[in-house]
């Protein structure tokens, strides 16, 4: 008999979305009394104050009434249970809800419907180094980090030790972090987190910066909690992360659970039917964030050579990836970039418009309007299967507009391509189309000859 | 396509199924509050290390890359209380009962500078530390608390001035001001603790407020210049018309002034019905601030 560790109940999440790249994210005071004023006058003499209203609206665009404001079920009926000790992956696109879904667990936010139960501490790696104050050094900053994280300090000084070690900063911890390179800031925010005991242990993505020993780190650290008998939900979209660690996992899409299954299932479901097979994908105003302004995802497409949409491709066949989007400012030095993974989530390989020195140069300074950058892919390149396709806009080292790791998936076929007159499944991604040669060299050398004759005994041991 | 893993997923409203769980553990419960939210300052109380942790922090980096540091927190009052003593004292002339301007004012500066710092402090930081609000759970009474509780050691440090400024006219060859410190002023700590409740409410209600109306960063500077018109800093209570003297403790900021210059300079506004009055405002602020807070804590997460 397994005891519960989480149980969730028609768990909804209701945010409304009058925030607008333009608008103010908060409320004024003005706003508020006008709005206060108005409804007063409204009871009074409600034709007028209609009038009021809608010449205002449409005057400035500014006053929306909040009962009148869009709302998004960012989360709706999500019911499931974790039973103790598992390890639980959570997959889905983003705006899915993950992220929602495990600030409620951690209490950070209040579900507007529905309930959670969650028996146990929940530590949480939503953010690894929350609360760092850049002025305190590593030693400071480790206690009360810890401290925020819920660690009492008897739990610290214990562990300190321990903490400096893994996080390898032992030479700097009486340096303010603010001299900390990010990699030195990241292990030890990491450390601080990763010694949390909680009975509930909540990743989350952003986990998978840093380098890759320090990812592997981190994920070894994951493991063994997950090797004590402690819950954990694991949310990323490194498929094979998740499939290495969890056993099963939740496939959220459109803040729906759409799926709960043994992992293997899950990511094949998740890679498959979780993605409309249409060759295109048109960002939802949902899905664009409000930082991505002035940048404006319009839409991606798999176009064959006759110009046709499609999402199966021929691995024989030279075929485009287009990317439609709409700029409202100029931005200087945007590249639009593409990421190539396979079906388990390992990268094949990244490309940015602007790669050759020619466009670099030409598009430089990027006007605001519509564009469309459109990259082709040879024919003879991937080998068959499932791929998947990320979209990035960004200005080199200096700020990311937007991204969505996985914007589109594709079918490759392999009819006719090299080495198809077996049917066999050949490893890895790609599929080129090499050149061999077979030269005949004359005769048989006569060692050969000679070892032909005595081989089932001693040509092995040889 | 839902796979059969969870055969109780029966939706059973808001009734939570008795669940198996071990009989020691801690079991949340998250679920959408509705009404006015108990205070639950139990739970506040299981968080006082991160209040001790967030207090230090505070301190710490207050004076951090400064070359004064901590003398800072005593060259504020100070030269308020010399432009003070030039200004009202000096070329004004405003009567101070009898005791030198200096005294007279530096006594009133101390809760004053620790009121105005409280709720500055207090009323910004739910702001200011939005990073963590977003992203981890702990009780959000905690952050406003530290802001007011920081305060009080530039409080402690700027009060032994006014020990040296007693000494000095004490000992001034042929001053005939003379302060005897007397049983009163064992009084002290509750006419501080009188502040830091009056500070606390207000800061409760700025900082929630602030989450959703950033007007607060612009009425701040204001409230603080009003409220110091208010409280008798540049001139004695006994200045307010007797008619008024009701509706002037209605500031508790006037009790606690009065108060301090009763216990520490012997000043013979002795605390009457009046003190009972800010007291009972303070409380009134302070538990309205609590309740308050707790309401709009829910969507803090959301809206800062």
């Amino acid at each position: 008999m397994t005891q519960i560790a989480i149980r969730v109940e028609n768990l909804g999440k209701r945010y409304r979305i009058g925030a607008t790249p333009t608008r103010q994210q908060y409320n004024t005071l003005r706003e508020s009394i006008s709005q206060a004023g108005l409804s007063a006058l409204r009871a009074v003499a409600s034709p007028i104050s209609r009038i009021r209203a809608a010449s205002k609206e449409g005057s400035a665009g500014m006053f929306i009434p909040r009962r009148e404001q869009p709302t998004i079920w960012a989360l709706r009926d999500i019911s499931f249970e974790v039973p103790q000790g598992q390890v639980l992956g959570i997959i889905g696109r983003n705006g899915a809800g993950k992220s929602t879904l495990l600030k409620i667990l951690s209490r950070v936010t209040e579900p507007t419907e529905g309930y959670a139960e969650v028996h146990g501490r929940v530590g949480s790696l939503l953010e690894v180094g929350t609360g760092f104050h850049p002025e305190l050094t590593g030693r400071e900053n480790t206690y009360l980090n810890g401290a925020i994280l819920g660690m009492k300090r008897s739990e610290i000084d214990k562990k300190f030790d321990e903490i400096v070690a893994f996080s390898e900063v032992e030479k700097f911890i009486d340096t303010p972090v603010k001299r900390y390179s990010s990699g030195m800031y990241l292990r030890l925010a990491f450390a601080v987190a990763a010694h949390l005991e909680p009975e509930i242990l909540v990743v989350d993505e952003v986990l998978a910066v840093g380098d890759a020993e320090f990812q592997r780190k981190c994920l070894g650290k994951m493991s063994d909690v997950a090797e004590t008998g402690r819950t954990v939900l694991f949310v990323s979209h490194n498929m094979s992360a998740i499939m290495r660690l969890t056993q099963e996992a939740l496939v959220l899409d459109k803040g729906q659970l759409a799926l709960r299954a043994p992992t293997n299932q899950a990511v094949d479901y998740y890679l498959s039917a979780g993605f409309t097979q249409s060759g295109r994908h048109a960002w939802n105003p949902e899905e664009i964030p409000a930082s991505a302004a002035p940048f404006r995802p319009v839409e991606i497409r798999m176009v064959n050579e006759q110009g046709r949409v499609v999402d199966s491709i021929r691995s024989t066949q030279t075929c485009f990836v287009e990317i439609e989007y709409q700029l409202s400012a100029p931005i200087t030095g945007l590249r639009i970039g593409l990421y190539l993974l396979t079906g388990r989530g390992e990268p094949v390989f990244t490309a940015f418009d602007t790669d050759s020195p020619e466009l670099y140069h030409a598009h430089s300074i990027r006007p605001a309007g519509a564009y469309v950058s459109r990259c082709q892919l040879p024919s003879d390149l991937l080998n068959e299967g499932r791929y998947l396709l990320g979209v990035n806009a960004s200005t080199y080292g200096m700020q990311r507009y937007f991204h969505d790791e996985q914007a589109l998936s594709f079918n490759v076929d392999a009819s006719g391509a090299p080495g198809t007159q077996w049917a066999e499944v050949r490893m890895g991604p790609i599929r080129p189309r090499l050149s061999w040669e077979i030269q005949p060299r004359g005769k048989l050398s006569p060692e050969f000859q000679h070892s032909e004759q005595i081989l089932p005994l001693e040509g092995r041991n040889g | 396509m839902f796979s059969g893993t969870n055969p109780t997923n029966q939706p059973s409203l808001n009734q939570p199924a008795p669940s198996k769980i071990a009989a020691a553990e801690e079991v949340f419960y998250m679920r959408p509050s509705k009404g006015w939210a108990n205070l639950n300052l139990f739970e506040l109380w299981r968080y006082r290390e991160l209040i001790y942790f967030l207090t230090w922090r505070d301190l710490k980096v207050r004076y951090k890359q400064t070359i004064l540091g901590a003398l800072w927190a005593v060259l504020q009052p100070v030269l308020t209380m010399v432009v003070f003593t030039i200004f009202f004292g000096r070329l004004a002339k405003v009567p101070s009962d009898n005791i030198p301007y200096p005294i007279f004012s530096y006594t009133a500066l101390l809760p004053w500078g620790l009121f105005t710092k409280a709720i500055g402090d207090a009323g910004r930081s739910l702001v200011s530390n939005r990073a963590m609000i977003t992203k981890i759970y702990f009780p959000r009474l905690a952050i406003p608390l530290a802001s007011v509780l920081s305060g009080v050691v530039d409080f402690a440090i700027a009060f032994s001035v006014l020990l040296v400024m007693i000494f000095y006219y004490n000992n001034l060859p042929g001053g005939e001001y003379q302060v005897a410190l007397t049983a009163r002023i064992w009084t002290l700590p509750l006419f501080l603790l009188l502040a830091l409740v009056t500070a606390l409410g207000a800061g409760l209600w700025l900082s929630a407020l602030n989450v959703n109306y950033r007007d607060i960063n612009h009425i701040l500077p204001f409230i603080t210049q009003f409220w110091l018109f208010i409280t008798p800093i540049v001139y004695p209570t006994s200045m307010v018309p007797e008619r008024w003297q009701l509706i002037y403790a209605l500031n508790p900021m006037a009790g606690v002034v009065e108060g301090f210059r009763w216990a520490l300079l012997n000043s013979n506004a002795a605390p009457s019905y009046m003190l009972g009055v800010s007291a009972a405002i303070a409380l009134a602020l302070l538990v309205s601030g609590l309740f308050y807070f707790r309401r709009m804590e829910r969507t803090f997460a959301d809206t800062v």
